[in-house]
């Protein structure tokens, strides 16, 4: 019996060195356990032996059973590795293969200004309102305290359409209808992005080119509320550092008017060819809504007061994205339109 | 407004430089444009020269030995007027002058240690120059100390600060309005102008007389001076002419402008013997003519104001005069003109002929007390620098308020608009700086002097307590207003957003088109709307469609060697429609060449610009609301390849392909009017149930001739298919020889589904088969490969 088990293992041991894939471990199954298997062969005749010898028999069968069975999964493990890790390595790709491109597209940087400048505001309880293109003299003009033959009216030639109609200059013909429009005469809250069109084109000045104005009207507001919203839109457009300087200027519809200059972005403040070495830009006109404007619009100035402002989008289009020349926004380049397919960092100038 | 220290010097007392005074008046509202020396050019000192030989390897250039005081140079010098004993403006070696930096070089063999200088050399504008001053060097006198600062001893060592007004602020168009306001600033007060002078015992009434027949010349003053001498001005006239940018002519011309110059008020001198004895302001004729000064003849109208004689026009009140009476060599008396004309009136004829000094000054409103200043100012200068003998008297037709406005303010009111806390005695300080006086009872009335013509209701005030206090010592302050929503219309950005995920360019054009556009890519019904003074033809009128925009676009790339265009545009439609005009938004695709999404690039087509339009209207809650149909198309659109955008059965848009007549390049474009979409409403989306039933799925081709539309088949299918018939799609479009010249098979597949139960085989096949039968009845169709 143990001449059996030993020649079992040396033919096992020589088998399994010449074992080479999954088919032939398989074989060897069958060989060695199958019905007719060695092992199971050894105890074909057990009935032929006494109790004692079938003990014996027994137990050298079955722990001969578990050494092929182990010696077999044992190399049967290993195959099944050897053939995986062929596998991997035929199915290795070169990465650096060029992807399959998925293209996207973009929204205009004008577009862009305009919906963060609308969200800021709508954070802080504006509303955002449109206005049309095509305005009235009146509500461009003459209840912006411009009454005809003004002088202020040269510095904003204009496209007439007939005697009446025209295309708005400015989007503040937009605060004289929402005063209008607000029946009950309740407090106001508004931004008003839009197009806007004057007689005038050159390197930095377009015919056609944005705006946005915005109006505040309520009891007891000062210029010093103006000041701090207008800091409030600096930070939030130009970056946490960017500082608000008021000059006092002059517009017929706002008394005081103030210009607004932002420290500049680019250099700090310390002076730049950007900001043509005085650290500071000016970007936007504002002031205290004047009597007159309050008036037409049907509030009282006894009881009212508002501040408005008003600012080019283009400007701050060409600040954010570096553009050197306003002509480039309109030009719709596709090599300049599709730079424009990524979301915007918070705060990009900096 | 051209500001010369040393002009403003007359005035005020200031120990500041220049730059700072500049930059201080900015802090108060008005904006300068540059701040320089009138003659920039540095290192220059008087020199002699003591030798002048002829250059020994040129016949123009001269090797002088020049003495500079501290030194004696060697320069060379090419100026034919050069010579032994001359003195002259000397450069030295390192001088920055406009042209160049001056180095020490030698020129053909000789050493030159610097550059004698002809005045253009200097940096002075050219209209300040004469002929000789281009010609040669300049001469100066024979006194003139060797070695000192020529600029200086020429007296044309004066700073210039350019200002840029505000268009309210026409009082700081002169010397004396600009004391005032620096005054205020540093708080300094302004000094008096000299109006002294003598008069004859003639009485001008006897002489002249005057006729207003306008009510557009409120104020007119007259005087007359006789036997003056013309000549040269002095020189401290001249230069603060030229610092202020007006050319010097003679004492007479000069003094008119020096006044105007002082303060604020236009002026214009008549040669007495020419003009006569009378004077008329009258509006024009329509249709006459003058000759102004500067030699062009005019054609006038019944708008613009003349000072005229009994005969003829002789002068454009407030903008020009007439040429027949101007000042010239020999005129001995004058005839002084001061008045004031309508702003608005000026303002117009001078927008039509010519914008001068005067009309400047004219159009933004006069104050009438400079109006008597000026005159008799005018008389001072004359009787001083021209030896003018002054008659007796002065004709004045005045139907001017002259008085000063009171205007009652509050503490409580300014304190209110500024958002700071000022007290009563700041306050004060600053109106009693601007030169206003205050009635301190109850409330402030403030008096305001005459020349504040821009100041007229308390929010003026105001901004003045404020530009004084220094309006950016305001700390800004976070409002506190009730807690409301704001409030925005985001269908714009929806899309926007989408067809930027679709891979399509936003592009920004301009409204203003070609009228021969205008009407293209639509079939709406309008009238064109132009602008009425356009800057060119190319645009003169104002978009309906935006696709003219979008091809040009095309084309713009096309030309720079792309082909691959995806591009769109949300802007306004324009159009007049019965009498009416209106504006809607649009949104225009336009897309050619290769569209790449996803895996791989195709050449746009029909089907990709549907599949577009599709994904965004379902995107946008219209699924299963829209269709196309080949019906009122634009005639620049295939009539093959286009279709109208029906929404809920009304016309939206259109689509297709350009017309090959048009262009070449297959080019897909689509506009919608997205005011109309929008006005038709979507409902929220809500969860359907998902059936936990299987479906079945059974597909089939179907060969039809090639009239029928997919859309007919579909149709059929559906009403036939019932409500177990849960999705079509189309898999496979064939034409080809396998089947007849006239035919394509169109490849369904169906799924049947029921979400309360698990269908069998066998009632699906019925509908299946059902549908087979009905399609192949109806619309003369068989199945392909049976």
């Amino acid at each position: 019996m143990n001449e059996k088990i030993k020649s079992i293992k040396e033919e096992l041991t020589t088998d399994i060195k010449n074992t080479h894939s999954m088919k032939e471990v398989a074989d060897l199954k069958v060989k060695y356990l199958g019905k007719k298997g060695l092992v199971t062969e050894l105890t074909s005749n057990m009935k032929e032996l006494s109790i004692e010898e079938r003990k014996e028999v027994g137990k050298l069968s079955n722990e001969i059973r578990t050494h092929v069975t182990e010696e077999l999964a044992t190399i049967e493990k290993k195959l099944e590795l050897e053939e995986l890790n062929q596998k991997l390595e035929k199915d290795t790709i070169d990465i650096s293969l060029p992807s399959d491109k998925i293209k996207r597209g973009s929204r205009h940087p004008f577009n862009r200004i305009i919906e963060d400048i609308e969200d800021f505001f709508v954070s802080m309880g504006y509303d955002v309102v449109d206005g049309p293109e095509i305005e009235t003299d009146e509500n461009c003009f003459q209840r912006l305290n411009v009454p005809l033959g003004h002088p202020a009216r040269d510095a904003q030639d204009t496209f007439y359409i007939d005697s009446e109609y025209l295309l708005r200059t400015q989007t503040s013909s937009v605060q004289a209808r929402t005063m209008q429009k607000n029946q009950e005469k309740t407090p106001i809250r508004m931004i008003c992005p839009g197009k806007v069109y004057r007689r005038d084109d050159d390197a930095t000045h377009s015919h056609q080119f944005g705006q946005v104005e915005g109006l505040v009207i309520d009891k007891n507001v000062s210029l010093a509320d103006l000041k701090g919203t207008l800091e409030l839109f600096a930070k939030k457009m130009l970056g946490e550092n960017t500082k608000v300087r008021f000059r006092p200027s002059f517009f017929p519809f706002t008394e005081p008017s103030v210009e607004v200059d932002v420290s500049c972005f680019k250099c700090g403040g310390k002076g730049c060819s950007l900001c043509k070495q005085t650290g500071w830009i000016e970007v936007l006109g504002a002031g205290m809504v004047h009597p007159n404007v309050l008036r037409m619009g049907g509030y009282d100035p006894e009881v009212w007061t508002g501040f408005a402002f008003g600012t080019g989008l283009d400007r701050f289009a060409m600040f954010r994205y570096a553009i050197p020349d306003i002509r480039y926004l309109y030009t719709n380049d596709i090599r300049f339109l599709e730079q424009f397919d990524r979301k915007d960092e918070e705060n990009e100038i900096k | 407004m051209k500001l010369s220290r040393k002009f403003l010097s007359d005035y005020i007392d200031l120990d500041v430089d220049t730059k700072q005074l500049a930059d201080d008046m900015t802090s108060i509202g008005n904006e300068y444009d540059s701040c320089s020396k009138l003659i920039p050019a540095t290192n220059l000192v008087i020199g002699e020269v003591l030798e002048c030989l002829p250059h020994p390897d040129s016949d123009h250039l001269h090797v002088c030995k020049v003495n500079v005081g501290k030194e004696i140079l060697q320069i060379v010098c090419g100026a034919p007027n050069v010579r032994k004993g001359l003195k002259v403006i000397v450069a030295l070696v390192g001088a920055e002058l406009p042209d160049g930096t001056i180095k020490k070089g030698m020129i053909r063999g000789q050493e030159s240690s610097g550059m004698l200088c002809a005045m253009s050399e200097l940096g002075l504008e050219h209209k300040f120059l004469k002929e000789e001053d281009f010609t040669g060097i300049h001469e100066l006198p024979q006194d003139a100390p060797i070695g000192e600062d020529p600029i200086s001893y020429l007296k044309l060592d004066d700073e210039v600060i350019d200002f840029e007004l505000t268009s309210n602020r026409g009082d700081l168009l002169s010397i004396l309005g600009m004391a005032y306001e620096i005054g205020a600033l540093y708080d300094k007060k302004v000094k008096d102008i000299d109006l002294s002078f003598q008069e004859n015992k003639e009485d001008i009434h006897t002489q002249f007389s005057l006729d207003i027949q306008t009510e557009n010349c409120p104020l007119f003053l007259v005087k007359k001076v006789k036997n003056v001498t013309i000549k040269e001005s002095p020189d401290f006239i001249k230069n603060r002419l030229i610092a202020s940018g007006i050319r010097p002519i003679n004492n007479v011309v000069d003094i008119s402008n020096y006044v105007m110059l002082e303060t604020g008020q236009p002026l214009h001198y008549y040669d007495s013997n020419r003009l006569g004895n009378k004077i008329i302001v009258r509006m024009a004729h329509e249709n006459e003519t003058l000759t102004t000064l500067d030699e062009q003849k005019r054609i006038l109208s019944n708008q613009d104001i003349v000072i005229a004689t009994e005969k003829e026009a002789v002068g454009l009140a407030g903008v020009m005069g007439g040429l027949t009476t101007e000042i010239e060599e020999d005129t001995k008396d004058i005839i002084i003109e001061s008045a004031i004309f309508h702003p608005t009136l000026i303002r117009k004829t001078s927008k039509k002929i010519l914008r001068s000094e005067a009309s400047t000054r004219f159009e933004k409103g006069l104050d009438p007390k400079r109006t008597y200043m000026a005159i008799l100012r005018s008389c001072h200068l004359l009787e001083k620098y021209a030896d003018a003998t002054i008659v007796g008297g002065m004709i004045e037709y005045n139907h001017m308020d002259i008085s000063e406005k009171q205007i009652p303010i509050t503490l409580d009111k300014i304190n209110q608009v500024l958002g700071i806390t000022l007290d009563k005695k700041t306050v004060l300080d600053i109106f009693k700086r601007l030169g206003f006086s205050v009635e301190d009872k109850d409330s402030l009335l403030v008096t305001v002097p005459t020349r504040r013509t821009d100041i007229s209701i308390l929010e003026d005030l105001i901004e003045e307590v404020g530009r004084i206090y220094g309006i950016d010592n305001i700390q800004g302050k976070q409002m506190i207003l009730p807690v409301v929503p704001g409030t925005v219309n985001k269908n714009n950005r929806m899309i926007r957003n989408k067809l930027a995920m679709l891979g399509l360019n936003e592009t920004l054009s301009y409204a203003l088109i070609p009228e021969m556009d205008a009407k293209k890519y639509t079939t709406d019904q309008f009238d064109i709307i132009k602008v009425l003074d356009p800057m060119s033809e190319d645009r003169n009128t104002l978009r309906h469609s935006l696709i003219p925009s979008l091809v040009s676009i095309y084309e713009y790339n096309k030309a720079r060697g792309h082909k691959d265009i995806c591009i769109y545009e949300i802007g306004k439609s324009f159009g007049k429609v019965e009498d009416q005009y209106q504006e809607a938004n649009h949104l225009a695709i336009l897309m050619t060449g290769t569209y790449t999404l996803g895996l791989h690039p195709k050449k746009v087509d029909f089907y990709i610009l549907k599949g577009i339009l599709e994904e965004l209207l379902d995107y946008l809650g219209y699924q299963n609301r829209y269709r196309l149909q080949v019906q009122d198309l634009p005639n620049e659109l295939h009539p093959g390849q286009s279709a109208s955008i029906l929404l809920n059965d009304t016309k939206i848009g259109i689509m297709g392909k350009i017309h090959p007549s048009i262009v070449k390049d297959d080019i897909y474009v689509l506009e919608i009017d997205l005011d109309q979409l929008f006005s038709f409403r979507t409902k929220n989306m809500q969860y359907k149930e998902i059936s936990k039933f299987p479906g079945i799925t059974k597909d089939v081709a179907f060969v039809v001739n090639k009239k029928v539309s997919a859309s007919d088949l579909m149709k059929e299918i559906k009403k036939e298919g019932g409500k177990l018939l849960k999705d079509i799609s189309i898999f496979d479009v064939y034409e080809g020889d396998k089947i007849g010249d006239d035919e394509r098979s169109i490849a369904f597949s169906l799924v049947f589904e029921d979400a309360t139960r698990t269908l069998n085989e066998e009632e699906v096949m019925e509908i299946f088969n059902r549908i087979i039968v009905v399609v192949e009845n109806k619309l003369m169709a068989r199945v392909r490969d049976k």
